[in-house]
This record gives structure tokens, sequence and C-alpha cells, in this order.
């Protein structure tokens, strides 16, 4: 560097240096903070695809926000005011009319609709999107199933505007699972373009691409730190969204997550822990929305395969010795919704979640314990999911504590992230603290894949019964063809036979809280507990 | 000069291969599944097992080592699963952010130990020496995510003097055009001052956090040599002749003193980059060691493996350097292999 450059740039230093540096922004800026949403939350998406690989929870909110679907839901305002997703009403996205029949269901879709880059919406591109799904195998294929979606024969492109979808079977979960995240609709010849041999569905492309036409595009992204999203003005299939901006960094300290939401830099802050929200909607310096979350339960999981938890003595034993009230307090701080104690004689509801009738009472333990002829109890392991152990740790400790009073030693097995899965297929870890939601909201859907002789992964209780099974296959037929009566009368038996024999012991239903500044609103809870942008708003 | 650069670069080959072999086993012998993990909740054992085979894990090791191998020698580390983006792209990204606030962070830990270690070491006994080992044993015996929460909170959250914790830039500021990827530099080269004074205010924290953990190492080491140059017959000479305790200290005695610092500099350099990872988590910094540290967790081997070649390469490099500068420092050094 010459010496007259040298002056120059110590010239330019001292002259940045003196320009007045505003504590506060300058106008554009204000007025673009004013249209731009910060969201902050502990992990970032690995891929902005549903259909690709591994794609994690926070993909699944990119998927959401920047694909349409056929079909959403409505909106209906809960007893607490707060706001949801209606599971009953569907509205129009993609498509903008549609017709059922018992046999298929045919979409009229919108005349205008593009994708972000200005090629119009064929139903040609739907009937990808969904051949797509069921085909890729994994997860989106699962879910796709989960509603007798399987065979691409099923679905049809009638012309540029009509789509059709056959159904191989009488199935009421068939036009829910249309409205879920994966049958997104993607911008079939781009992805072709892009697709190689190898890669014939084009995941690769769409990992970090966006080929849809949804409300928001994703405008910048750094993997693991921020993803900033751009508001689609040519959005034609719903109201336009309020925000222009979306700006979603990675946080990954819960500490800062609440400092920023508290200090008012960020607008939206997700994934704290209990305590945190607990406290913060005590304060009452931001907003704390909480949420039951839908068809989800946190429970204690027995294996019924071998012994002493194929008794089911043993099994209520254990029912009556977990600290309930302890693990709502201590645990979850309040927020959650508690699931026993419901009096002995009160009939079941026909719905689910629903409270079962144990209680804490150590001494019908014992005696449980004693009928069963483990009057000296026994040792066992107690596993949990150290991925999610701010709420597992706590909750293990307690339930420990409360086995050791009825005689029965449990060691705590602390199981890392990667492998808890693996070690769930396995299905041999005798007693397990574990959590299942399922998306669509439907008591019979949770008992198929939680307690269904099948033995998904979900059912890691190993419970066979074919009672159990004939009810729950009975239910879902019944729920096909509309025969309400036949329906309430399965729900409810299976459901009463689920709490007798307790192969899993429910402990609450857990809720999804979002602390957000007061400024912001128009927040909704939706089944896939990830954030809808479409709806939000600043005043 | 330069054949020896050569010869010393020849001579860490073995150690990177054993590294890769090392890191190739070590990974593998985790007991997390990532076919598993990236299957998802809902998989079922064929999803699994598909998932296994896209990822090539159901071959046998010694048939993945050759294809990592083979990959390996054409630049390419692989891909990560949990972030969905090629290694090596991530480690090109990342290892700037970790490089810059490592340096900054040391810049700031050596302008305060290494003045601190010299008065120190010139009054022995004195107030100074014992403030001096407080600092520096107070400053290493914190952890360092408690240093960095500690200070986040009373100078982000009770202060608010300090920017909001979100990592390398202020949300309303993009990266200045990469050069080095180091934005203080880079915003520098790009005369953008606006970019250079917020990414340095974003730095503060972060690099307060880290010399705060660094004093000690650095401190401690120039008060020890400082002191065993001090009592030699040279200094004792230069005193005697009636030079200036000025000269005697800075001239004669700190340069002799250097060579056990700059090792303990580059010992500590290349030590605070992977283990900076709680700051970098701290500070949503996005650096190398929690894209390592979160792979892990999800048994993402290509990352880890990725990780540790670079931090050897990285560590065969500094060495190097520190071996070339003690030759500028003390002519009676040579460069042996």
């Amino acid at each position: 560097m010459k010496r007259r450059d040298f002056l120059k740039s110590v010239t330019a230093v001292s002259a940045a240096g003196a320009l007045p540096m505003p504590a506060v922004w300058s106008p554009a800026k204000a007025q673009a903070r004013q249209e731009t949403l910060l969201v902050v939350s502990e992990y970032s998406p690995n891929n902005f695809d549903i259909h690709g690989v591994g794609t994690n929870r926070p993909g699944y909110e990119v998927s959401w926000n920047c694909y349409d679907r056929l079909m959403s839901h409505g909106e209906k305002t809960l007893p607490d005011g707060t706001s949801s997703y209606d599971r009953d009403k569907f509205t129009p996205e993609l498509a903008e009319d549609w017709n059922a029949t018992d046999t298929s269901i045919t979409f009229k879709l919108r005349k205008n609709a593009t994708f972000h880059d200005g090629t119009a919406i064929t139903a040609k591109d739907v009937k990808w999107s969904f051949d797509r799904a069921v085909s890729v195998g994994g997860f989106p294929s699962f879910q796709m199933k989960a509603g007798s979606l399987e065979k691409p024969e099923q679905f049809v492109a009638v012309d540029d505007r009509t789509f059709r979808v056959d159904f191989i079977r009488k199935d009421k979960l068939t036009i829910p699972d249309l409205a879920v995240i994966v049958p997104a609709v993607y911008h079939s010849d781009l992805i072709k373009k892009n697709a190689t041999e190898k890669d014939p569905w084009g995941l690769e492309y769409t990992k970090t691409n966006i080929a849809g036409g949804g409300a928001f595009k994703v405008t910048r992204w750094q993997a693991g730190t921020e993803v900033v999203f751009e508001r689609n003005d040519d959005w034609k299939n719903g109201d336009l969204p309020k925000v222009r901006r979306v700006v979603w960094r990675t946080v990954p300290s819960a500490g800062n997550r609440r400092a920023l939401i508290e200090r008012g830099d960020a607008d939206i802050s997700v994934d704290l822990p209990n305590k945190d929200f607990a406290e913060l909607k005590h304060v009452g310096k931001v907003s704390v929305v909480t949420n039951l979350i839908g068809n989800g339960i946190s429970y204690i999981g027995m294996n019924c395969k071998s012994p002493p938890f194929n008794n089911v003595k043993v099994r209520q034993a254990i029912a009556y010795s977990i600290p309930y009230q302890k693990i709502m307090d201590a645990v979850m701080f309040g927020l959650a919704g508690p699931m026993f104690g419901s009096k002995p004689d009160a009939p079941i509801a026909v719905a689910w979640p629903q409270p079962h009738p144990y209680n804490t009472d150590l001494a019908k333990a014992k005696q449980l314990l004693a009928e069963a002829g483990y009057s000296n109890g026994f040792d066992t392991t107690l596993s949990f999911d150290l991925g999610f152990a701010v709420v597992n740790e706590p909750l293990c400790v307690l339930v420990q504590e409360s086995l050791a009073h009825i005689g029965i030693k449990a060691t705590i097995n602390k199981i890392p992230g990667a492998n808890w899965r693996n070690e769930l297929l396995k299905k041999e870890m005798p007693l397990i603290s574990n959590f299942f939601s399922g998306w669509l909201d439907y008591p019979e859907y949770f008992f198929f894949w939680c307690y269904h002789g099948q033995n998904a992964v979900f059912n890691t209780m190993s419970y066979q019964d074919k009672d159990m099974d004939a009810m729950i296959d009975a239910a879902r037929a019944a729920a096909a063809i509309n025969d309400k009566a036949g329906y309430e009368k399965n729900v409810a038996s299976f459901v009463k036979k689920a709490f007798d024999e307790v192969p899993r012991i429910p402990l609450f239903q857990p809720t999804l809280s979002m602390a957000m500044q007061k400024n912001v609103f128009g927040y909704r809870y939706w089944f896939h507990r990830q954030l809808d942008y479409r709806t939000l708003a600043k005043a | 000069m330069l054949s020896m650069t050569l010869k010393r670069m020849m001579v860490a080959l073995p150690s990177l291969v054993g590294v890769v072999i090392v890191t190739f086993v070590l990974t593998r012998a985790l007991p997390g599944d990532p076919a598993a993990y990236f299957a998802g909740p809902a998989a079922t054992k064929e999803a699994i097992d598909q998932i296994r085979s896209k990822l090539g894990l159901d071959k046998p090791l010694p048939t993945q080592f050759v294809h990592y191998v083979w990959d390996l020698a054409r630049g390419d580390l692989g891909q990560s699963l949990s972030t969905g983006q090629p290694v090596a792209t991530e480690i090109r990204t990342r290892l700037p952010a970790s490089a810059e606030l490592t340096l900054v962070g040391l810049l700031v830990s050596m302008t305060i130990a290494v003045p601190l270690g010299i008065l120190a070491a010139t009054r022995p006994g004195s107030i100074v020496d014992h403030t001096c080992r407080v600092v520096a044993t107070a400053g290493v015996s914190l952890p360092v995510f408690f240093t960095g929460l500690i200070l986040a909170y009373v100078f982000y959250y009770l202060l608010g003097l300090s920017p909001a914790p979100l990592g390398r830039l202020d949300i309303f500021y993009s990266a200045p055009p990469r050069v080095t990827g180091l934005y203080l530099i880079d915003s520098a080269f790009a005369r953008d001052w606006e970019v250079f004074a917020a990414s340095l205010k974003q730095l503060i924290l972060p690099a307060a956090t880290l010399g705060i953990f660094s004093l000690a190492p650095i401190a401690r080491m120039t008060r020890a040599s400082m002191l065993a140059v001090l009592v030699s017959d040279f200094v004792r000479t230069a005193r005697a002749s009636g030079l200036s305790p000025f000269t005697v200290v800075f001239t004669y005695a700190f340069r002799n003193a250097m060579l056990p610092v700059i090792t303990t500099l580059g010992m500590v350099f290349s030590f605070l980059l992977g283990a900076n990872v709680l700051v970098e988590k701290v500070f949503a910094w996005p650096g190398i060691g929690s894209y390592a540290v979160e792979a892990l967790i999800a048994s993402d081997f290509a990352p880890v493996q990725g990780f540790v070649l670079t931090m050897a390469a990285m560590y065969v490099m500094l060495n190097l350097l520190i071996d070339i500068l003690y030759g500028l420092i003390d002519p009676r050094v040579r460069i042996e292999a």
C-alpha cells in the first residue's frame, strides 16, 4: 500500500467514524424492520423438500410456506381464545373447488396460479408431484399411505385444470391426508430439467431450491445459520401475506433465544424450555401462546413381550406409581394437559387423548405388584432419548424415585438422539419414556399406529391383542362408511381396553408454545407444529 | 528454506494418513445409526434399509473406505446429511468464521496477557504479579459457555450495549463480497465501513469470551520464560553496561523469551479453533466447531471426518509456521526434519 493510499483510507475510516452512528435505524431500515419478521429457533432446515431423505421439522416449515397444496384447513378459535386450524373444515388453496364421490375426488385448479418463475401450474404438475410422493419411498410415501394414497395410477390429470384422485378403498383419512404437508405441488418441468439418471425425482435439486409456487420464496440461505424468505407478490392461492420478509435465524442457546425476545430484537422465539415459557407468561412483557398438541401424548411404554411387563398387574402397578402431578408441576411447569385421574366410573369419551383413571397410589401399586408375584420388586432399566433431555431427564428421575418406593429399582439409560430410533426399532427396551403425535387428529389413527398388532414402530411396547386389532379395524371401517354409532362404540371400547391393560401409560398431553412480541398477531396453531407465515402480521 | 519446508510437509504426510484412517474407523464405531436417524420417526425396517443402501452404508467397511479415499483424493469430502450440503463447501464457509473469531480472541488475549506477563516477571511477588496470577486463574477456571452467557447477559440483556447475539452480522446487513471469508478483512477491502463496524460489534463479546479463557497460558508462559531470561548472564551484562531498563527488557530479554510464548500461542490457537464450539453455540456463531458437534450428535459421518481432517491439516501447517517463525526470531534454531 502506498503512502497516499494509506492516508486516503485513513481519511475514509475517520470519515466513517465521524458519521453519526444511529442508535436506532435510519427510517428506511425502520420501515424494513416493520415489514420483516425475525424468527429465532434452535434448529434450522436441512432440506427444503419434504420428499427428501431425512428432512427435519424445520424443513417442513420451509415446504409448508413455499409450496401449495390443493386444499388447506380453515381456522377456528379455541375456547381459550387462541387460533387453530380447523380439522373438519377444508379450504381452497391451489384447487378452487372440488367434488368428492364414493370412488374419487375431482379438483378444479385455479385459472391464474403460477410457479415462482411465472409458469402456469397445471394438473400435469399435480399428477407428477403426487406420483413423486408415493414413489420416492421413506416418510412421504408412508404419510401418503396413511390416507390410502399408494399408487401413481390413482392420480389422473383429466385436463390442464382438472385433477382427479381415485380411491383404492374407502378411507375417511384420504381427504385429510391431501391437506398435510406432503402432497405439495412441484414444478415438474423445472425439476425434470435438473434431475439425473441416478436421481429421477430431482431430490438433489429441490433440497436447496424451491420449485413451487407458494406464498414465500427463499432468497437467502446459509445452512445451519439463516434462511431468508421474501413474499411471493404474485401468489394467487390465498390472501397475500402481510409480512414482506421473514428472517429465520438459528440461535442454539435457549438463554439467548429468551434474551432476544425479551429485549425486543426477535419477533418470535420458538423451542424455549417450558420453564422459560412459563416465566415469560408470568412476566407478561411478551405474549406467549400455548396450545395442546393435537393427538399427542407423552407416555411411559412397557415392553409387553417379556417379563415382568407382560403381566398386566405389573403394568397397572407401574401406572399407580407414576407421580403424575409432580411431573406436571416440576417438569412441564403446568404447560401440559393432565392425562390422569379421571373418575373410575366416568364414561369413556369418544375422543383422544383423554385422561385415564390411574392416580398416584403407592399402596395400590404395592398390592398389585404382590398379586403379580413381585412383592420384592425387581430391577429394570428406564430409557429415554437424550435429544429431548430437557423434559425426559427430570421426568425419568421422578419416575425412578417413585418406582423405588414400590421396590422397583430402575436404572436410567440415556440414549443419544442418533441412536434412539434404532433402539426403538429393536423393541427390546423394557421401560421407556417417549412421545408420539399424529398429524391426522383422529383416535383410530393414533391407535392404528400405537396399539395395533401390525406392530408399527410406534407400537413401542410390542403390544399384541386380537380384540384390540378387531376394534381398531372396525372403527376405521365404520368411519369410512360414516357409521357414527359403530364408530363411537368401537372408539370407546378400544380406549377402555387401552386403559385397562395399560401397555403404555399416558402422562400428559404436551403443548406447543410460541413467544411473540405484543405487536405480532395472526399466529395459528397447526397440526405440523411449525409456523405459517401467511397469517402472521406486525401491527 | 523452501526445500526444508517441503521436507517438513513430507514428514507430516504419515500423520495425515493416520488421521484419515483413525477418523474413518472411529466414526464407524460410533453407536448411532445414521440410516435410522435420517429415515425419520415413521420409518419401517425396509425404509431404513433403503436409506442405508442409498448412503452406501450397507457395503463392507473396506469398500466404504476405498470409496472414501477415492473421493478424498478428488477433494470431495462427502455430503452432510444434517445440513444437506457438501462438507467441503460447509468447511469453506465455516472455517473463516471460526478463524476470525479465534484470531480476534487471541489478539485480545495477547494484548492483555503478554504485557501482564512481562510486568509480572519484572516485579515478581509484587501486586502486579499477584493480579496477573488471579486474573489468569480466574479466566481459565470459568467455563467458556459461562463467561459467554454472563457477558451476553450483562452487555446485551441488561445494558443493551452489545448487539443481539445473532451470529456474525445483524439481520439487516449482508456479508461483504468474499475474498478471505473473514468479514473484517473483506469489508475493509470493499471499503464498506458500515459492515466492518457491524461485524466488529458482533465480534467483541465472543472474542472477549475466548480471550478471557486463553489469558492464562499466554500470561503464565510469558512470565515464566521472562523470569528465566531476566536472570541469565547476558541480561546481567546488559544491565551492567548501563542500558536503560526498557532496552534491556524489550530488546534483549523479551526477544529471547519469545520462543516458548510463540509455541504456546500456536497451541492455544489450534486448541481454540476446535474448542470454541461452546462460544459458537452461545453466540450463534456459524463456525466449524458447532458444525462438527451437531454432526456428531446426528452420527453424520462425513462432516466429522472432514472436520478432523481439516483440523489435522491446520495443526500441521501451524506447527510448520511456528518452526519457521522460530528461525526468524532466533537464528540459532534451524528447521530440521
